[in-house]
């Protein structure tokens, strides 16, 4: 149904990239016309180079190039930084000073570790029902057994099983050509109908823990093309990420099983999704084991904030953007409500 | 003045055929194989930042064939064909998706398997409704989440 000015869903079936029906809350309908209609100027094409900061050891503003490379400064008052995992690290690192050797916000030595992504174990077959492949949602189901902490898996933490109703027919061609299901020559076309609409897949959206040694450094020669520093990303999966990800290999293989699937094809991990980019500026109550308090301000720097998935401690087994949205919904109540004495 | 192609007469000849070898076409299913005209117009027009890994691959049929794919015999051009699908890599792999995905977003193709050829808006689907009642069990359960 229509829902506050958004129309109703008529089932696409290509959330993931974009709605032209306007139906999905991305954040290009949901927050960003809200915000423009209350004066917030939104300019496009820039890059943000670093941020400066005062005698006090306060945020000045940022140096940036605009959409015709011209360096810019623009002068703040406070500075909220939402460039997520990769982008937050390394701007705080690119934004060393002299009252800041090691990068800003770095009193702890936390900014770009603990990097944590989700690491997708996906195991797919296919059944003999016809499940609808492209023509809806993607994916339509979850499942939270397996998300709470049992030592008896051999891991902590969990996962959500993720189930997808397949892919159109360019997609499935192609995946199930590269997976030795769909053969060369005559017996192309009969495979083919077999297969295409009648995928059935599941994947485990596994909780990553921090480690430090998994993290966001500045290239030592990369640069983007304004001459910026680019990030360097060292990171590989842990061995309690990797049991979990086995877990559901084997629990998502059962699940298939009792549909009578046939073909079960395992990528783990997937290469093309559940990067998300996180924990890289954790949030904390103790400026030696966080970059930003409870309330997303910097220990170090008291006009700056940080609300994106740098935040994040663990990275919950569960796509973030929701929860990312809420911390950073939380963070501008938080600055409201202490607007008096936000800086203390 | 001819249009500009970015292979050979020799590469789109062996395009041709090897597409024909990868997808025939099928009386059995009403529809054309890869090497339809139209399939390997949009082939060659749309193979854009592919183009290279295509002209690889297609070098190393020509190598493997030893002479024009089409001028082989049906048994013969069936082996070479398998024997590149054998060798795969990332030419291969890449000739091999753009003629998959030329060849799945053609009309006739995507009539044939029962779809429309249209894009999904502003149409949309209409799907029938699941069997809600499956969830009943679910809904009845206690929850087995902590609360935080």
């Amino acid at each position: 149904m229509d829902y506050e000015g958004r129309a109703r869903c008529i089932n696409l079936g290509h959330c993931t990239p974009a709605c032209a029906q306007g139906a999905k809350a991305s954040t290009d309908i949901t927050y960003w016309p809200a915000a423009r209609r209350a004066g917030v100027e939104l300019r496009t094409h820039c890059r943000v180079r670093e941020i400066t900061t005062n005698a006090h050891g306060m945020a000045a503003g940022v140096v940036y190039y605009d959409a015709d490379g011209r360096e810019q400064f623009q002068a703040a008052e406070v500075v909220v930084l939402a460039c997520n995992g990769v982008g937050t690290p390394r701007l705080l690192l690119n934004s060393a000073s002299g009252h800041f050797p090691n990068g800003l916000a770095n009193s702890s030595g936390l900014v770009g570790k603990n990097l944590m992504f989700h690491p997708y174990a996906q195991v797919y077959g296919y059944v003999a029902e016809e499940t609808d492949s492209n023509r809806a949602p993607p994916t339509c189901l979850w499942s939270k057994e397996f998300y709470e902490t049992d030592r008896s898996r051999g891991f902590v933490r969990g996962y959500t099983f993720q189930f997808g109703r397949g892919v159109g027919p360019v997609a499935e061609a192609v995946a199930s050509e590269a997976k030795g299901l769909l053969p060369w020559g005559a017996g192309h076309h009969a495979a083919f109908r077999r297969l295409n609409g009648h995928r059935l897949g599941l994947s485990a959206i596994c909780e990553d823990l921090p480690e430090e040694h998994n993290r966001v450094t500045l290239d030592p020669v990369m640069k983007d093309s304004h001459g910026i520093p680019a990030p360097r990303i060292d990171y590989r999966i842990g061995e309690n990420t990797a049991r979990m990800m086995e877990h559901g290999i084997a629990h998502a293989k059962k699940i298939l099983a009792a549909a009578e699937a046939t073909d079960i094809c395992v990528n783990s991990p997937i290469l093309y999704g559940g990067w998300h980019l996180l924990g890289t500026a954790r949030m904390g109550a103790d400026p030696a084991r966080s970059v930003v308090n409870e309330w997303g301000r910097s220990h170090d720097v008291k006009n700056l904030f940080i609300v994106d998935g740098s935040l994040f401690v663990t990275s919950g087994g569960v796509n973030p953007t929701s929860t990312i949205q809420a911390l950073a919904l939380y963070i501008a109540d938080q600055m409201k409500q202490r607007l008096a004495n936000l800086f203390d | 003045m001819s249009a500009y192609s970015p292979l050979t007469p020799a590469q789109r000849d062996d395009l041709r055929a090897i597409a024909g070898a990868i997808i025939p076409a099928s009386m059995e299913f009403d529809v054309p194989g890869a090497d339809d005209p139209a399939i390997q117009a949009d082939i060659v027009a749309t193979l854009g930042r592919d183009t290279g890994l295509v002209r690889e691959a297609l070098d190393g049929l020509a190598r493997l064939a030893g002479s024009p794919l089409a001028g082989l015999d049906p048994a013969r051009r069936e082996a070479v064909a398998l024997e590149l699908r054998a060798k795969g890599g990332a030419a291969v792999a890449t000739l091999t998706r753009v003629v998959l995905q030329c060849y799945y977003r053609d009309d006739r193709v995507v009539r044939s398997l029962g779809l429309e050829p249209r894009p999904p808006y502003p149409k949309g689907h209409v799907l029938e409704d699941g069997d809600w009642s499956l969830l009943d069990p679910v809904r009845a359960r206690p929850p087995m989440w902590r609360r935080a």
